[in-house]
């Protein structure tokens, strides 16, 4: 490796963009929690939270040096876990990745392994254990997302020397995630939907988002942090960085045109849930192809996606499964659409372009790959937390609503005529 | 004395206490009702999912009279509730036996 410089822009821009991704969990959690009804919108927002708790610990503890440690035996499978065991060595303020301060990088990282995982969560919807969702994400994040980041964002001689077979031997493009975050999610939130089986009443009785504007402003909270999702991908303050941010407004809004024309066609209304849900759609789609296409390109992207999104929704009723706030609808679908599509209008890589059909079977596999993976591993795994400490709450509990089942919590009290008295304190503290 | 319960559609309410003050009624209790009638309810699209909806919004208005203004006052409402399209609402009475102001224990036409 070159003697690394540290550069103080790309450092300032690499900090305000994990502070973006950050704000991501919230505008997640917001972006479900408007979408399920009004008693289970604390546990829908717990598990995002959650999660985010969970894999980050991780992910300082040996999460990091899974992904970004040397290739184990070169193979491209999984990094060394014993490399940056607690960030051995990286967590102090002269150390550098590239051109910024290791720490930035590291916390930057880790905040995609907890988005990934938390946006498994919209699958299970309603009726998930709390404590098992916890033990699930700390057991997912290290089966599947830690290997499966390693494959595609560890590039050789970056962090260390030798990184994942996806990034460098095969070579597909995936900038920002398309593969190890949205289709490794939404191939994991269908397995999981397949675990814990329908909500009660599922396709009998409505289940109606309790309150649209919370989605909407999710849904403009996980855009604004997407910038640095994106943009921060380029882990510089440079060209790169700008025409992902510019790729990130443009298939957004083309996504959202497109999944509005479906709903107008088909349903008679153009939504606000459909709004919101093109604006996710679009993200996604542009997520891995955002550095790799100009700006027709990420049009092109984004109309596709909000369609064809738009269009996967209703796969649950007709098949029936209960994916309750379609994971894979939103982020399987769309993540596929944007991988491949790097394929059709990649920029010089593209059969559009010139490129011929190299690139568009690169990124099949890849795509194929982590679907394949995420899907049998998470069957596995959420089966194993089923049988052991059980992954659901009963039919009654789920009746009731899950916010006062498990977190003995309400949403929203809003008149003071609830009445009761109060029963006791806490001991200590 | 008579109690005059009114389902309204929400946004004639404003008309309805508007023209019961006219009249010379100094008090009424509002609540928010959902319910249906002949209207029935409405349909909802949610990600390609529709829903009917069968409870729709509604006010309910109650006041109490002496039965001689009964009549009248059900007139009132009626006239300032009707659109004279479905699901206007309804306008029923009730006897009443005995009403009592609390701040002051005044009992029956006095408590009104």
């Amino acid at each position: 490796m070159e003697e690394a410089v540290i550069n103080t822009g790309d450092t300032a821009w690499m900090l305000i963009s994990t502070g973006l991704v950050v704000l991501m969990i919230p505008g997640l959690a917001l972006f479900y929690g408007g979408m399920v009804r009004v008693k289970s919108v604390l546990n829908m927002m717990m598990m995002s939270f959650g999660a985010l708790a969970v894999v980050f610990v991780l992910w300082i503890a040996f999460g990091f040096s899974m992904v970004f440690g040397d290739s184990v035996g070169g193979k491209g499978l999984i990094g060394d876990i014993g490399q940056f065991t607690f960030l051995n060595g990286l967590d102090n303020s002269t150390a550098l990745i590239g051109t910024i301060p290791a720490a930035v990088f590291i916390a930057f990282q880790g905040i995609f392994a907890a988005i990934t995982v938390a946006l498994i969560s919209g699958s299970i919807a309603d009726r998930a254990k709390f404590g098992a969702w916890m033990v699930f994400a700390g057991i997912w994040a290290t089966l599947v997302y830690f290997p499966v980041a390693h494959w595609v964002f560890a590039f050789d001689d970056f962090v260390a020397k030798t990184g994942g077979w996806i990034a460098n031997d095969l070579g597909a493009l995936d900038f920002a995630g398309g593969t190890a975050v949205h289709i490794n999610a939404g191939a994991a939130g269908l397995a999981l939907a397949l675990i814990l089986g329908k909500r009660v009443g599922f396709g009998k009785i409505p289940m109606r988002p309790h309150s649209l504007p919370l989605v909407m402003l999710g849904a403009a909270l996980l855009w604004f942090g997407w910038f640095g999702f994106n943009a921060g991908s380029a882990v510089a303050s440079n060209g790169t960085a700008g025409l992902a941010l510019l790729n990130t407004i443009g298939a957004t809004t083309a996504a959202v045109l497109s999944w509005l024309l479906v709903e107008k066609v088909r349903d008679g209304h153009a939504t606000s849930l459909g709004a919101a849900s093109g604006v996710v759609a679009g993200l996604v789609a542009i997520t891995p192809a955002c550095a790799a296409v100009n700006a027709s390109g990420a049009l092109i992207i984004g109309a596709v996606a909000g369609a064809l999104c738009a269009l996967s929704v209703g796969l649950k009723f007709k098949l029936g499964y209960d994916d309750s706030l379609d994971v894979v609808a939103v982020h399987l679908v769309g993540g596929i659409v944007g991988t491949i599509m790097i394929g059709f209008v990649g920029v010089d890589v593209g059969l559009f372009n010139g490129g011929g059909t190299d690139q568009l079977v690169k990124q099949a596999i890849g795509a194929g790959a982590v679907l394949a993976y995420s899907f049998i591993a998470t069957l596995i795994i959420g089966k194993i937390v089923d049988l052991t400490i059980g992954f659901r709450i009963t039919n009654d509990q789920e009746l009731a609503g899950i916010d006062v089942a498990i977190h003995a919590e309400r949403a929203y009290e809003l008149t003071d005529n609830s009445q009761g008295s109060v029963l006791g304190f806490s001991k200590g503290a | 004395m008579k109690l005059i319960t009114a389902i309204l559609k929400p946004f004639k309410l404003e008309d309805v206490k508007n023209a019961l003050q006219g009249a010379g009624i100094t008090g009424m209790t509002v609540s928010e009702a959902s319910g249906f009638g002949r209207q029935g309810g409405h349909t909802e699209v949610y990600r390609g999912a529709e829903y009917t909806v069968d409870l729709i919004p509604k006010v309910r208005l109650e006041v109490l009279v002496d039965d001689k203004d009964a009549d009248s006052v059900v007139d009132v409402i009626v006239k300032a509730a009707s659109t004279g399209s479905i699901g206007d609402g309804k306008v029923w009475t009730t006897p009443v036996d005995q009403v009592i102001r609390v701040r002051t224990g005044e009992r029956g036409v006095d408590a009104i």
